[in-house]
């Protein structure tokens, strides 16, 4: 029986080495007749092509490749954590509005939910574009439904605070205040469990986080001012401007998770038994410290995995930006192919990239499922 | 009266929400019946009814290029060969979904049926000229590659997540590979690696056309996640099933066929109809590959000069034909889900 399993290991790993070698074979082969160069030598060449948008790192048709790919990892993640911070608000929302006591309400989340995750992405972004691109109006003639904000065929233009040196400060200030809020929570709960009393945690971190920053903000004289959008030519600017391809591919993306989210949340709130709330109102819990101590981490235990597997969908959908031409990872890295005709390394590194952020989080949720599993439970 | 004051007026909130509701639909609802019904343009040889002032929708784009968006660039004078393949698909679809044909013949029907889709779409025997697969298109080619796609990738998922269970390091080893690997990246890099690299595999001489490079990258991808879920099915099995199998001195193989895979797909087989969703959706991704299917065919009868500007009507169609499909099949899985476990508890009861 023993030399029958290794026989039959052994048989199956040396079929799937043969397989590769001779594919690799081939390729080699293949690349040597179409005098196609192999390695990662061309990421130092010059790149020539510009890219729409490039924020943080300055980028120009004569830098190399590498930092072309580069500016295209920073689209990607961009686009991925404020639609991964939307999507998980907006999916909230929806998903404790689908449990609403309201009919109609209900019946609208419902609704929602239904037609979003039946409708393929792609087709969303390419009816978002088109609404965009075709049906609002020029520059010119934008739509204002508040001050300074303007919907555009050349996007989405809004006021944001003009940068001041206070900001930084107030930034630190938040830091602070949640370092001190941890600290804090980890003080009150060793005292609580020597000597009993319990300790208003919740009140006392919101003030510590909320707080410091508030109060830096108005001692350095509340600067806020706003820098708005003005028309300059033939477009805005000033203030922040979305393109029509970043906020095509934002609100797809938050818009087609958020109702992926809002299933998961309301099955993870589902989930908690009703004799849960019930025992921790007979022990003569408050409410809210039965939502928080029994409610939401009970909840949370069936959430988080599924949540954390929407994330990943969602940073991998982004790769959709090479449909409507924002410049993320794999636009820019399908360029670089089209233009050295080296396809391996491109795609290799797409992979790679992806690879990466895939294994690392699900290594993440894995040890943190271990820390919130039940004490004892078997898988 | 005492429904409306407890369902829509319960708290000041709920209040709230159902006025701002109420608002919402008084605003859009008319303007949109208005542009999408009463105003719209059905049928018009070109577009010019459509861009006068007033005119609604453009509800004539769809109209005219109907053919088009269902077919493709197949033959026109051959496009009842395209529909009949659509309408023995749907036969297999609705004898599949009646619990009453889930016997091993049906397998056998699905094999013969799509042999003869194979001939009716490519011909070249019976008297039916031959069409290459190039000229397939439309929505004949997203069922064909969504079925195909499934139908191949099912098998290969049974075998990966049996392999990612076994108790041969080098088969589990190998299996986990595969899905974790296809799982972490985005299906576009596959559809690229299958476009680009595929044609760098083989030896010189030898090419695969567009349309089964696209086929081999949606097998691959489709089994991986089938893969998850059937395994989700082995590890529902209770483990007193495996045991008394073991005790009936079935081996491997047996125990498997007869015992183990008959619970597990029956267990998996809502959720498994969910991922058919997911990947169903995921077929249109091909338009980036360049391949011609439903979005890409109505992508392409928009390039027209003539028809362009109608985005917004032309993908409100695509939107509601996938949403056909999709609903009907989550409405089935949600069905079955409920009748399974009440033949289960059903069971367990008068057991």
């Amino acid at each position: 029986m023993r030399a029958r399993a290794a026989a039959v290991q052994l048989a199956l790993l040396a079929a799937v080495a043969f397989v590769l070698w001779y594919l690799a074979s081939n390729t080699a082969a293949n690349l040597e007749a179409r005098k196609i160069a192999s390695g990662f030598a061309f990421l130092g060449r010059e790149a020539g092509f510009e890219i729409g948008e490039a924020p943080f790192l300055a980028y120009g048709a004569a830098d190399s490749y590498a930092r072309a790919i580069v500016v295209g990892l920073i689209n990607t993640f961009r686009v991925a954590v404020i639609g991964i911070a939307l999507a998980t608000l907006l999916g909230m929302v929806l998903g404790l509005a689908r449990l609403s006591r309201n009919w109609l309400l209900a019946k609208f989340a419902a609704g929602y939910i239904e037609v979003v995750r039946n409708v393929p992405l792609l087709v969303q972004l390419f009816f978002l574009y088109a609404v965009i691109t075709e049906n609002l109006p020029g520059p010119r003639e934008a739509l204002s439904p508040l001050a300074g904000v303007y919907f555009s065929n050349r996007g989405i233009a809004f006021p944001l605070p003009a940068p001041h040196a206070a900001h930084a400060w107030v930034l630190a200030a938040l830091l602070a205040g949640a370092v001190l809020a941890w600290g804090l929570a980890r003080w009150a709960r060793a005292r609580q469990a020597r000597t009993g009393q319990p300790f208003p945690v919740l009140g006392a971190g919101a003030a510590l986080v909320l707080g410091l920053p508030l109060a830096v903000f108005l001692a350095a004289g509340a600067p806020l001012a706003l820098a708005r959008p003005e028309m300059q030519g033939f477009n805005f600017a000033g203030g922040a401007i979305l393109t029509p391809e970043f906020a095509t591919l934002l609100f797809g993306l938050t818009l087609y998770t958020a109702a992926f989210i809002a299933e998961i949340v309301r099955a993870g709130v589902q989930a908690v038994d009703r004799g849960q709330s019930e025992a921790a109102y007979s022990l003569g819990l408050p409410r809210s410290r039965t939502t928080r101590l029994v409610i939401l981490p009970q909840a949370l235990r069936v959430i988080v995995p599924p949540l954390t597997s929407q994330y990943l969908n969602l940073t991998k959908n982004s790769s959709l930006a090479v449909a409507i031409g924002y410049p993320d990872l794999v636009s820019i890295a399908n360029t670089t192919m089209n233009q050295t005709g080296q396809a391996i390394e491109g795609i290799a590194i797409i992979m790679a990239v992806y690879l990466t952020i895939s294994l690392s989080i699900s290594a993440l949720m894995n040890w943190y499922n271990a820390r919130i599993a039940l004490k004892g439970a078997r898988r | 009266m005492r429904w409306l004051r407890e369902n829509l007026f319960g708290s000041w909130a709920s209040a709230l929400a159902t006025l701002a509701i109420l608002w919402l639909a008084w605003t859009l609802l008319p303007p949109f019946v208005e542009w999408a019904f009463l105003k719209a343009v059905w049928i018009a040889p070109d577009s010019r009814p459509c861009r006068a002032d007033g005119a609604g929708a453009c509800w004539a784009l769809i109209a005219e290029k109907h053919r088009f968006i269902l077919f493709g660039t197949y033959p026109y004078e051959q496009h009842w060969r395209p529909g009949a393949a659509i309408l023995l698909l749907f036969a297999l679809y609705a004898a599949s979904a009646l619990r009453r044909f889930w016997r091993p013949a049906l397998a056998l029907a699905w094999i013969a049926g799509l042999a003869l889709i194979g001939v009716l779409m490519w011909g070249g025997v019976a008297g039916l000229p031959y069409v290459e697969n190039e000229r397939w298109g439309g929505l004949v080619l997203t069922l064909l590659l969504a079925t195909f796609g499934l139908a191949f990738a099912f098998p290969i998922s049974i075998l990966l997540a049996l392999g990612r269970r076994s108790q041969l390091p080098a088969v589990r080893a190998l299996s986990v590979a595969w899905i974790e690997l296809v799982r972490g990246v985005p299906l576009i890099s596959l559809l690229f690696m299958a476009s680009v690299m595929l044609p760098l595999f083989l030896p010189e001489g030898v090419s695969i056309d567009k349309l089964l490079r696209a086929l081999i990258a949606m097998i691959v991808f489709a089994a991986a996640y089938l893969a998850e879920v059937v395994r989700g099915g082995l590890q529902a099995i209770p483990h007193g099933q495996l045991e008394a199998a073991d005790a009936l001195g079935l081996g491997y193989w047996r125990k498997t066929l007869l015992v183990v895979l008959p619970q597990a797909l029956r267990i998996a087989i809502p959720p498994l109809v969910n991922t058919f969703i997911g990947l169903f959706k995921d077929t249109s991704l091909v338009v980036i590959i360049g391949l011609f299917d439903l979005l890409s065919s109505i992508k392409v009868a928009l390039g027209e000069p003539a028809w362009s500007g109608f985005g917004v009507e032309a993908y409100l169609f695509a939107s509601l034909v996938y949403f056909v499909f999709c609903y009907a099949m989550s409405r089935y899985s949600q069905n079955l889900e409920r009748e399974l476990e009440r033949s289960r508890t059903h069971v367990l009861k008068g057991g």
